[in-house]
């Protein structure tokens, strides 16, 4: 996770919210990354794409904003396949 | 087979092909050189963790295989991150294995523990920090593979000292999955590729170090001649191009000749090739090749559109990219639009216009050039004198040219040759330098006099930092601070004293005599080269400005510089 997010911070890219899990007795993980559709969200999935360690990279507009709004009511589990 | 972690790193190592490794060995890294004592491998003993770093960047820049760099923790991890940074910037293979402090003890600010891992992370194409020993097997031969891979660039392990120490059993070697990236290119994008450029009636290629990268040169040559395409070159692609090619347009971009930019400026297509467009290759993005279209080919996805939109794009391997795009390109004179280029030429030409005066840095570089083997590896440090042998020097060859382009490290340019000399030991070897960038990394005199490698260094000694000073001369109001040496060594005693024979060629009567003589001789040689302290480096362009809007290089100019 700390590969991602310090791709955002160099290369200045903003990150609205993050949620991360581990998958598949913890060899992967799925992260969740809350950005904004601007100019550079093609550059954002190619600089993430070129991270060894991440597997694929999708885009979704419809997820529920509810996911990163209201973390604190998800405290106990209970994720959503959004990004 | 029972083995240490040590020695399976060792083990793996050898069986990857690595014969030469450089390095530092300190608490942390103690069982990984415990298991080199044992190995063929030749260990190089540098003096600083920066200057074993770019001793095995000299190693990787000029043969393009990967090249290792061992560590300890903290202070040697800490001191390698200059080096780690330079290849990543300019994509070169260097795998670096450092110690770390036992992995109960990380996390309590333990003696020489830094964060290698996160340190390294912005400046790394991957990192590893291995946790369990039974990783290494795997870890090893994709460290060297992602290096060397794709776009090259530097790789970071980072191995806690008790799991360099564990034990392990091992039954067979299993070769790890690598991920193999899929370049197919479409067989309608090259098409389209050629048809661009058969309509084209004003193109220009510029290519930078992914053509080098890709060992693309060949083709280059071959797609230039046939369609009479000139070819400008990036500082990093110095080299994959003849210089003496009439098609050779030179370098462009912040210190190249105006009859560059401005034909670059005229151009109805820019075929970019392995570039990345680089701030001081394109001066002012919104103006650079604003009239015509751009066709970017390169093997990292990323670098399409990220700086300069391009009108069409083929992200794959530049040589069979362009092996594939050659049959489709039409044969073409194009007599209007090279004798276009003739005539910005003549009226543009810097040399000519230049001083002949041979105590010029630039004469001197051009005398020193006449000199050697037409494959001898040339090595830079950071400065005036850099853009002087990019500006003059007449490559011819790709990998001969050594330099650190994108994160521009003084201190480079010693260790790197003393790593080139290392690979190609048949070679000669010259690194130019400064009185400001030589001090760097001087320590690494010691290595060179060890192996007593065929390296000449050249010091163009001006008594201060040049080009900061020209910076202050023509954007700060020439309120100069901080630029100019209060003293100076005498470098040529401090050569002789690592046992190096050096030359000072202050009043010397017969220098060019000297300076032959020093060069014809076998092993290292320093000579010191006092240049005036008042030279600018021109043509320039200002910094934010337009390419077309340079500084010198202008039709009369009168040694303006």
């Amino acid at each position: 996770m700390s590969k991602v997010t310090g791709l955002f911070s160099r290369r200045s890219f903003n990150l609205d919210g993050i949620l991360c899990s581990q998958l598949e007795n913890a060899a992967k993980s799925k992260i969740f990354l809350l950005v904004k559709n601007s100019e550079c969200l093609d550059q954002v999935v190619r600089q993430l794409e070129k991270l060894y360690d991440i597997h694929e990279v999708s885009l979704h507009d419809d997820y529920a904003l509810d996911i990163f709004n209201k973390l604190g009511c998800y405290c106990n589990g209970e994720g959503d396949n959004k990004k | 087979m029972i083995m240490t972690g040590a020695e399976i790193i060792v083990k793996l190592l050898e069986d990857e092909g690595i014969k030469t490794v450089t390095g530092i060995p300190g608490g942390a890294n103690l069982p990984l050189y415990n298991a080199l004592h044992k190995s063929k491998i030749i260990h190089i003993l540098a003096r600083h963790e920066q200057g074993a770093g770019f001793i095995s960047q000299g190693m990787a820049r000029s043969t393009g295989r990967p090249a290792v760099t061992l560590a300890t923790s903290g202070p040697g991890a800490t001191n390698l991150i200059t080096a780690i940074a330079d290849a990543y910037l300019d994509s070169v293979p260097l795998v670096a294995i450092t110690g770390q402090v036992p992995l109960s003890l990380m996390g309590t600010d333990a003696f020489q523990e830094v964060d290698t891992h996160g340190l390294t992370l912005p400046v790394t194409k991957h990192n590893f920090l291995v946790r369990k020993i039974s990783e290494l097997p795997d870890i090893i031969p994709l460290a060297l593979h992602i290096a060397a891979g794709g776009r090259p660039g530097p790789v970071v392990v980072d191995v806690p000292k008790d799991i360099q120490q564990e034990k392990m059993e091992i039954h067979s070697w299993i070769e790890p999955e690598k991920r193999k990236q899929d370049f197919r290119v479409d067989p309608g994008t090259i098409l389209s590729v050629a048809k661009k450029i058969n309509s084209a009636r004003r193109p220009v290629l510029s290519v930078g170090g992914g053509v080098i990268s890709s060992g693309a040169s060949s083709f280059l040559r071959e797609l230039s001649h046939k369609n009479s395409i000139p070819v400008s070159t990036t500082l990093m692609g110095l080299g994959s191009f003849p210089s003496d090619d009439p098609l050779n347009i030179g370098m462009l971009g912040m210190h190249g000749e105006r009859f560059t930019n401005m034909l670059i400026n005229d151009a109805d297509l820019l075929l970019a090739c392995g570039v990345r467009f680089g701030d001081r290759t394109t001066g002012k993005i919104e103006e650079f090749c604003s009239h015509g279209d751009v066709i970017h080919i390169d093997i990292d996805r990323s670098e399409i559109d990220k700086i300069k939109k391009a009108n069409l794009s083929v992200v794959g391997d530049i040589s069979s990219v362009l092996e594939r795009l050659i049959p489709h390109v039409k044969e073409n004179r194009r007599m209007k639009w090279l004798s276009h280029l003739a005539g910005l030429k003549q009226r543009y030409n810097h040399d000519n216009n230049m001083s002949q005066d041979i105590r010029h840095p630039k004469q001197i570089i051009k005398e020193i050039n006449s000199l050697l083997d037409p494959g001898a590896i040339v090595t830079t440090d950071v400065g005036q004198h850099q853009m002087w042998v990019a500006q003059s020097y007449r490559f011819k060859n790709p990998r001969t040219f050594l330099t650190s382009g994108g994160l521009g490290t003084m201190g480079f340019g010693l260790p790197a040759a003393i790593g080139a000399a290392i690979a190609n030991p048949e070679k000669q070897v010259v690194c130019f330098s400064g009185d400001g960038s030589i001090l760097m990394n001087i320590q690494e005199l010691a290595t060179l006099a060890d192996y007593e490698l065929n390296v000449k260094i050249i010091i163009m000694n001006n008594n201060q930092l040049g080009l900061v000073r020209q910076q202050q001369e023509m954007f700060y109001e020439g309120n100069f601070i901080a630029t100019s040496f209060k003293t100076n060594p005498d470098f040529a005693a401090i050569g002789r004293e690592f046992g190096i024979r050096s030359h000072n060629l202050e009043n010397v009567r017969d220098s060019w005599g000297v300076l032959s003589e020093a060069l014809r001789d076998k092993g290292p040689v320093l000579i010191n080269i006092p240049i005036s302290n008042e030279l600018n480096v021109t043509p320039i362009v200002p910094p934010g400005s337009a390419n077309i809007h340079m500084i010198g290089g202008e039709t009369n100019e009168q040694n303006g510089y």
